[in-house]
């Protein structure tokens, strides 16, 4: 087929126009029209999305303008500032006693990025109980089990197919008994277009609100890196209905950029609180703005 | 979140500062599909191949006519819903069989894209087709993950088999051994989620390919995958030459541009879409519906739409004329039978007959089966009787019932009403009276 053939050839320039990356890009020094057209292309290639990507270059463009910078570092430092200045913000932080409660979209890595939580928080000389409160999928209790083991916390698990909420109210229960410090909430994936599992979620934390409403309140947004774009519509819809205060981005340790954060953060304020980094206990880290852009570009 | 506004919208407003008609001039063409690439990137079409598929269109749709009923917005996007629907191949569900018995069906993909769900539901899915499939447990990696295979095998009611955490490649060739053994005829094996850029791991992958004799490699990948899609697309084929890919998690809001980049840079069919958390939400994969999901769904087929309407229109507005003319026969009574599906068609047609356009028909005033019968009936007919159905005498009544299947009472039931819409028709046509139910 040769127009298959084209585009494979056509992505393979792109893919080495993207390798040149960002030095080559601007050693040139020439800002001109194709130099935005490739800065363009390799923001697109990061998921950034068309909005957000006309956004930083317009407003690269108009700095360079304004500062008549032609130094190519300096040109290329301005750059990495407009996407800290977009991305920065106060790192995630539950006081105790706190719930944090972790939701996204089927097969994000809820369960293992709660794993982690545990391990850190943990670390931090916390005390964590794990509420296993996604009743639903397969099996996914005995995967947090594991995941408690590993991190050496409590668990509260109910049966497969029962009230979740029940689960996060014992959870609650046991965790003011026995003065934990924090508690994770695992709770099952859903399409975030999924209406009865929206209000589900709604219910889940009416109970937290009413049963433990002295404890610091966090829900966080665990969205996979490899996502496109539907990750604005997952950040939206699950901010109707929880008010979501962070998001823990996923699998950066694949090839995927996960740019789609900025628009995130552009259009809802919503931070990146973590980022996962691999299947390790340990690769969990706090967001940073600046390495993060680094890896972007 | 309106991020991307209707791309019809976007279109039309292009070609409404160009007042052409006629021809696709370059210049309409370059701005419109300056809109398409941003709908396409919004969907999360990989740039690369966003930028290829511009081109092509660009190409194609210069000097391209007009077509009747059509404003050149329209046009654009028809070609452009064409190009895409093309591009992304045709329903290829058809799984290949081993000519020597079982058939093995191997599944990878990343984590998270849905691979043990997808066992389950091909299961079924093969079940139902008269198979007896054995999922096999081969992701000796997550946790709970053997666990989560059989819960899911026993959903689907079909066979299950793991041998622990042992190495997946012995795994795979001792579960042929059992299948043969038991009887089963399908092979259905669960791979661990992997990063392609994870060469141990990949690796292990071509060992477990190796091990059996493998019908189908089936890449399974989530529907919400962004740029990546085409990274860990070619990962995969590269390392395995997959036979096939399956979206997963299509029942979500995501436009799916991933499809189309998948397809465009590995040439290897979709196979089968994930549209749900049941064990039944398994489809086959259609390029059309795909194509106008990922242009921004109903805003394009709801254009595409009007344009078709605007065809029907002018075809409707010749059948009025007949009507009023009363050169209407039983010919034209089939034709608006094979029509009756689009209600939008009668409505046109009574719309346009002065004093008839607060008429109110619904879908339930015509009864399928009816229809059918009817159409059978004229279709049993000769010309000639159906140009004039005054010469229907009881021999050929006959003669039409048994060729059609039906009674002579069916016949004269048909004629019967022809007449009562004739007559009711060239009443609209004088006088326009209202509330009269059409008796179709």
């Amino acid at each position: 087929m040769g127009f298959f053939r084209k585009i494979i050839d056509g992505l393979k320039k792109t893919q080495q126009n993207i390798g040149f990356k960002l030095k080559q890009l601007f050693k040139v020094g020439v800002f001109d029209d194709d130099f935005f057209d490739d800065l363009e292309t390799l923001l697109l290639s990061g998921d950034v999305g068309a909005a957000a990507t006309m956004e930083i270059v317009d407003r690269l463009r108009d700095r360079l303008e304004e500062t008549k910078i032609t130094d190519p570092d300096r040109a290329m430092s301005e750059l990495k500032g407009i996407l800290v200045d977009m991305l920065e913000a106060e790192p995630f932080a539950a006081m105790p006693p706190a719930v944090v409660m972790v939701v996204g979209v089927n097969g994000v890595g809820k369960t293992t990025t709660i794993g982690k939580l545990a391990a850190r928080f943990k670390k931090e000389g916390k005390s964590v109980v794990i509420a296993a409160a996604d009743t639903f999928r397969a099996a996914a209790g005995e995967q947090l089990e594991v995941w408690a083991e590993r991190a050496g916390v409590r668990i509260i698990k109910h049966q497969e197919g029962s009230d979740p909420a029940a689960v996060v109210y014992d959870a609650i229960s046991s965790a003011k008994s026995r003065k934990t410090d924090i508690v994770l909430i695992d709770t099952a994936g859903r399409l975030h277009n999924k209406v009865n599992l929206m209000e589900e979620l709604k219910k889940i934390n009416r109970v937290i609100t009413r049963e433990y409403p002295e404890a610091d309140k966090k829900n966080l947004l665990v969205l996979d890196a490899t996502t496109g774009q539907n990750a604005l519509s997952q950040v939206e819809l699950f901010n109707e209905a929880v008010d979501v205060d962070s998001v823990a981005l996923t699998k950066l340790d694949g090839t995927a950029k996960g740019g789609v954060v900025i628009a995130i953060k552009e259009n809802f304020d919503i931070p990146v609180g973590f980022i996962g980094v691999g299947e390790g206990i340990e690769d969990l880290m706090p967001f940073d703005a600046e390495s993060f852009v680094e890896g972007i570009l | 979140m309106a991020l991307f506004s209707g791309l019809s919208d976007r279109i039309n407003h292009v070609f409404s500062k160009l007042k052409s008609r006629g021809s696709l001039t370059e210049l309409e063409i370059k701005q419109a599909m300056r809109e398409v690439r941003v709908a396409l990137l919004e969907a999360d079409v990989n740039v690369g191949v966003a930028k290829d598929f511009i081109k092509n269109v660009t190409e194609k749709a210069v000097g391209e006519e007009v077509l009747k009923g059509l404003n050149p917005a329209q046009q654009v996007i028809k070609i452009v819903n064409e190009e895409l629907t093309e591009l992304m191949g045709s329903s290829q569900s058809k799984l290949a069989v081993a000519s020597k018995p079982p058939t093995v069906i191997m599944m990878c993909g990343l984590q998270g894209a849905g691979k043990t769900t997808m066992c389950g539901k091909l299961g079924l899915y093969l079940k139902k087709q008269g198979k007896k499939p054995l999922l096999v447990a081969c992701d000796i990696y997550r946790p709970a993950a053997i666990k989560q295979l059989e819960i899911v095998s026993g959903k689907a009611g079909v066979g299950f088999f793991e041998m622990g955490q042992q190495d997946p490649a012995k795994t795979a060739k001792e579960a042929v051994a059992y299948a043969n053994k038991n009887g089963f005829d399908t092979i259905i094996i669960d791979t661990a989620g992997r990063l392609h850029i994870n060469e141990e791991l990949m690796d292990e992958l071509r060992r477990v390919k190796a091990s059996v004799d493998v019908a189908e490699i089936l890449l399974t990948v989530d529907s919400m995958t962004g740029q990546d899609a085409v990274t860990v697309a070619q990962a995969f084929d590269k390392a395995l030459d997959i036979t096939g890919v399956i979206m997963t998690k299509l029942d979500g809001d995501t436009r799916g541009g991933a499809t189309l980049s998948i397809k465009a840079v590995t040439g290897k069919p979709i196979k089968f879409c994930g549209t749900g958390e049941k064990m039944e939400d398994i489809e086959v994969f259609h390029p059309d519906r795909m194509a106008g999901r990922i242009l921004g769904m109903g805003d394009v087929l709801s254009l595409i739409d009007k344009a078709q309407q605007a065809v029907s229109q002018e075809e409707a507005a010749k059948f009025a004329k007949k009507l009023k003319e009363q050169s209407f026969d039983l010919n034209d009574y089939l034709a608006q039978f094979e029509n009756l599906k689009k209600m939008g068609d009668i409505k046109d047609i009574v719309g346009m007959l002065p004093g008839a356009g607060k008429m109110k028909i619904s879908e339930k005033d015509i009864d399928e089966k009816e229809i059918a019968r009817f159409k059978a009936i004229i279709q049993s007919m000769t010309p000639k009787e159906r140009a004039d159905c005054r010469i229907l005498n009881y021999t050929r009544k006959k003669r039409i019932a048994a060729g059609s299947g039906t009674s002579v009472q069916d016949v004269n039931k048909l004629v019967k009403q022809f007449e009562q819409t004739k007559e009711l028709m060239k009443r609209f046509g004088k006088s326009g009276k209202k509330g009269m139910k059409l008796p179709f």
